[in-house]
């Protein structure tokens, strides 16, 4: 006994030992000891890994282009394009030229002053790969240099969006040095030299793990404030560190621990455990909100026949996804029957009304018109994926309601992206249906929709296809007058609602979680983070 | 020895190629694709194949194999598909926070489990030793990620004593080096610790009934010296195998621990890699922790001899 009596002595003395040291290092910040105040910590939503924002859509290396980049206009409140490194501009030849001068003074990181040349090569490079951008290139004859702060933009036809088209928020024409902004826009861009607020420190930069920024000395902000993606973008913040923390708990344990300042997408369950807390808030930063859809293949049966699409839309109860999706009733609507967002100026719900209550009869009539006789109909389920895999399993569930034969293939994510793009037959690794979501006023404008593209082969994955629809979204936007643009708007939404490009499962808010000590977020429709000061 | 070892070595060459062409085979045939990924949630089928073509996906198997096999005779791992960076530069990079995390859970459990387990085999059938083994058989029962939480909310968020994430690197400093590894190294030295301990209980108690033991008891030695020097030196050979072993999967294996407290090592470069389909990271990552596994388990063999005399190389 006496034996076991001295193993636990020097156990515990061991062991006193090490609480010791490990008391003397926690009262230790050491070396590492930041600014806290003047240094933003940020838990991002994915792991930033390509710093080119006009070669990929993802919207982390979008957020990336915010900080370092600058655009030439941006969107405000209102939805209203405003100059932002743009000075002003004159609209010449009857709407066949735009002629845009850039604030004086501006310069990129590296010292070099914003030319007008870069501008145009920026715009140039922007055109090749975005879907506005190609619409804008299409009715282009020309983008040159006039002098060293002016440049002119020369169409080939009137088309009403070309500053619109430069104010987009989502993947928008950030403006690069000319040298970088000549890269072909299929190649990935190394150089992330901007002339934004902030300046990405890249021997900080730790793919999986932190991305550092530092702020811009030399940026001129404007001096209207901050409104939407629009107004003076102030860096308050000396330093804004990005931390990728995957897993939501830890993220949720940091920031109520102080760790982290910002948790930029809190698990929509979270959010009550979040309000809670005293220490932190959340905010609502997007008016508009966030649209899910259920996108149907249109190369193949049932779906490539409008009644099974319309069908599809009989049985939706988008309260039953928001209900399972989100669960809070605060942060949705209970029902938007627009495409282009139920907040937005365009957000009219035309042709919505036979789809306001699911209608499960008129779903299996329409199926069984549409030819459907039992086939197994393909669901790609993304499990990793909590707010999508929810929807998915409501979707299987309201299918079977109506006797479908569901086939659910369980995918991840990345699985999902590629099969989704394959245009074999859904039992030969296709689909029939998946679903995503999409937000910010790019999807409140017919033309910026990316899901609302109709142009067959040229449409996003699901290749929705109505040359019809697609004519008059380019009358539409090809009208400069905003009144003239109304009647065509509605035609275009009532002709949506009888084709379907997509279906509408829900409109919900996705609020971000802070320390309540910050102050000056900015409701830009995705994190911006100028503006935000520690007070 | 000296032939011995290489001899060694030269027979884990077959092992890597094998290793090279199942894990080539299985990225490949996988569904999913990098293309996809890279071109964002909002891309057109077109934007994908273009990026299939700019990355060399759409050619076929065996040009795409032979190049990478190319390489690797020249000690080019490739790069990222994403971040167009070395891909040893980026396991380079993640190796530190893994190797202290492996290397801390592993004394971590020694200094705990070998003691353990020698106290259990020395009482057993008492209340003592069913105690041990209850939590030993605890510590493998409850998932790593549960006792991970459970510490986060008592020493970090109740307590206030320990970061809750991250990683510091020793260059920086020591006393954050330290303090962003308890927590994680307490909450994977448990399972490791319940695992050696029962190791340590097992060797001990088939030793301890040895005729070598009751001599050493006889002519009146402690019963200290007679389990640390006569007992435990004899059942080192499995322990010490375990330990080695268990290192060796704690560097291909920490990616829970790594993924719950934020820690940027190789587990979660792994992960990262294989939800974004990053082909050349992935085929390196499990190369270098292939040849690890190899390098470890010649070490373990080598140790041997310095433990029982009999062995010889």
């Amino acid at each position: 006994m006496r034996q076991i009596a001295r193993f636990f002595l020097r156990s515990s003395l061991i062991l006193s030992v090490m609480t010791g040291l490990l008391g003397l290092f926690s009262g230790s910040t050491g070396s590492l000891a930041q600014d806290r105040d003047k240094t933003l910590k940020v838990v991002v939503h994915a792991n930033l890994q390509i710093l080119d924002p006009v070669w990929t859509t993802a919207f982390i290396t979008m957020r990336h282009g915010y900080l370092v980049y600058d655009t030439l206009y941006a969107v405000n409140s209102k939805f209203e394009p405003k100059p932002q490194m743009a000075s002003g501009h004159e609209v010449l030849d009857n709407g066949l030229a735009y002629r845009i001068s850039l604030r004086p003074g501006l310069k990129f990181h590296d010292g070099s002053p914003v030319r007008a040349l870069d501008a145009v090569t920026s715009i140039k490079r922007w055109m090749a790969r975005d879907p506005m951008g190609q619409r804008m290139n299409s009715v282009t004859a020309s983008i040159e240099p006039l002098n060293e702060l002016t440049f002119e933009i020369r169409l080939k036809e009137q088309w009403g969006l070309v500053i619109e088209a430069l104010a987009k928020a989502a993947n928008p024409a950030f403006i690069m040095p000319e040298k970088v902004a000549l890269t072909p826009a299929n190649t990935q861009i190394t150089d992330p030299v901007g002339s934004g607020p902030y300046i990405f420190v890249k021997e900080e930069w730790r793919p999986g793990s932190k991305v550092v920024y530092r702020r811009n000395p030399d940026y001129i902000a404007r001096n209207e404030p901050a409104d939407y993606m629009a107004g003076g973008k102030r860096a308050l913040m000396e330093r804004i560190e990005w931390l990728y923390i995957p897993d939501h708990n830890t993220a949720l344990a940091a920031l109520t621990a102080g760790e982290v300042d910002y948790f930029e997408a809190p698990p929509l369950d979270f959010i009550n455990t979040l309000e809670r807390n005293k220490n932190l808030k959340t905010v609502d930063i997007d008016p508009l909100g966030t649209q899910g859809l259920i996108r149907p293949n249109s190369l193949y049966p049932p779906f490539n026949d409008i009644r099974a699409r319309q069908a599809l839309a009989h049985l939706v109860k988008q309260e039953d996804y928001m209900r399972v999706v989100v669960g809070n009733p605060a942060l949705y609507k209970p029902f938007c029957g627009s495409f282009f967002h139920c907040g937005s100026d365009n957000g009219i719900q035309l042709g919505s009304e036979p789809f306001r209550q699911p209608n499960v009869d008129k779903a299996k009539q329409l199926l069984k018109e549409a030819g459907y006789n039992g086939e197994k109909i393909v669901v790609l389920q993304p499990t990793d994926r909590a707010q999508y895999n929810a929807a998915t399993m409501v979707l299987i569930q309201s299918l079977r309601r109506a006797g479908v034969n569901v086939d659910v293939q369980a995918v991840d994510w990345s699985t999902l992206l590629s099969r989704r793009a394959s245009r074999n037959q859904p039992e030969q690794g296709g689909y029939h249906l998946f679903i995503t979501t999409q937000g910010g006023p790019d999807t409140a404008m017919p033309v910026s929709n990316v899901w609302f593209n109709t142009r067959c082969e040229n449409a996003n994955p699901g290749w929705a296809c109505d040359m019809e629809l697609d004519a008059m979204v380019a009358a539409w936007s090809r009208e400069r007058d905003p009144l003239a643009r109304r009647p065509i708007l509605e035609k275009i939404h009532r002709r949506a609602w009888e084709t379907l490009p997509y279906v509408i499962f829900g409109e919900y808010t996705q609020p971000i979680a802070v320390q309540a000590n910050l102050h000056g977020i900015v409701a830009a429709g995705m994190p911006v983070y100028w503006n935000i000061e520690r007070k | 020895m000296l032939a011995y070892v290489i001899k060694r070595i030269l027979s884990t060459l077959p092992v890597l190629g094998v290793v090279a062409i199942v894990v080539f085979l299985l990225l490949r045939l996988s569904p999913g694709d990098p293309a996809a990924i890279i071109a964002g949630d909002n891309a057109s089928a077109n934007d994908i194949l273009q990026i299939r073509e700019q990355l060399g996906l759409d050619r076929p198997y065996l040009e795409q194999f032979f190049g990478w096999i190319g390489q690797l005779i020249t000690g080019d791992f490739g790069y990222s598909i994403y971040l167009k960076r070395p891909v040893l530069q980026l396991i380079g990079e993640r190796v530190e926070p893994t190797l202290a995390l492996s290397l801390s859970t592993m004394a971590f459990a020694i200094v705990l489990a070998v003691p353990l387990g020698v106290l259990a085999a020395w009482r057993a059938g008492t209340w003592i030793d069913q105690t041990i083994m209850a939590f030993a058989v605890m510590a493998f029962s409850v998932p790593v990620f549960l006792i991970g939480y459970g510490l986060v909310i008592q020493f970090s968020l109740t307590l206030n004593w320990l970061p809750v994430q991250g990683f510091v690197s020793i260059h920086k400093s020591v006393g954050d080096f330290i303090r962003h590894l308890v927590l994680p190294t307490m909450t994977l030295g448990l399972v490791y610790t319940a695992l050696l301990a029962r190791i340590t209980r097992a060797t001990m108690l088939e030793i301890l009934n040895e005729d070598y033991i009751r001599t050493a008891r006889a002519k009146g030695l402690t019963e200290s010296r007679v389990l640390v020097l006569h007992a435990l030196k004899n059942a080192s050979v499995p322990i010490i195998t375990t330990i080695g072993t268990g290192l060796a999967l704690l560097i291909g294996g920490v990616v829970v621990t790594e993924s719950v407290f934020a820690i940027p090592g190789i587990g979660r470069l792994t992960i990262e890699a294989v939800l974004q389909r990053d082909y050349p990271v992935i085929q390196g990552v499990i190369l270098v922790i292939a040849s690890v596994y190899v390098v470890v388990n010649l070490l373990i063999d080598l140790s041997y001899s310095l433990f029982d005399p009999r062995i010889r190389f």
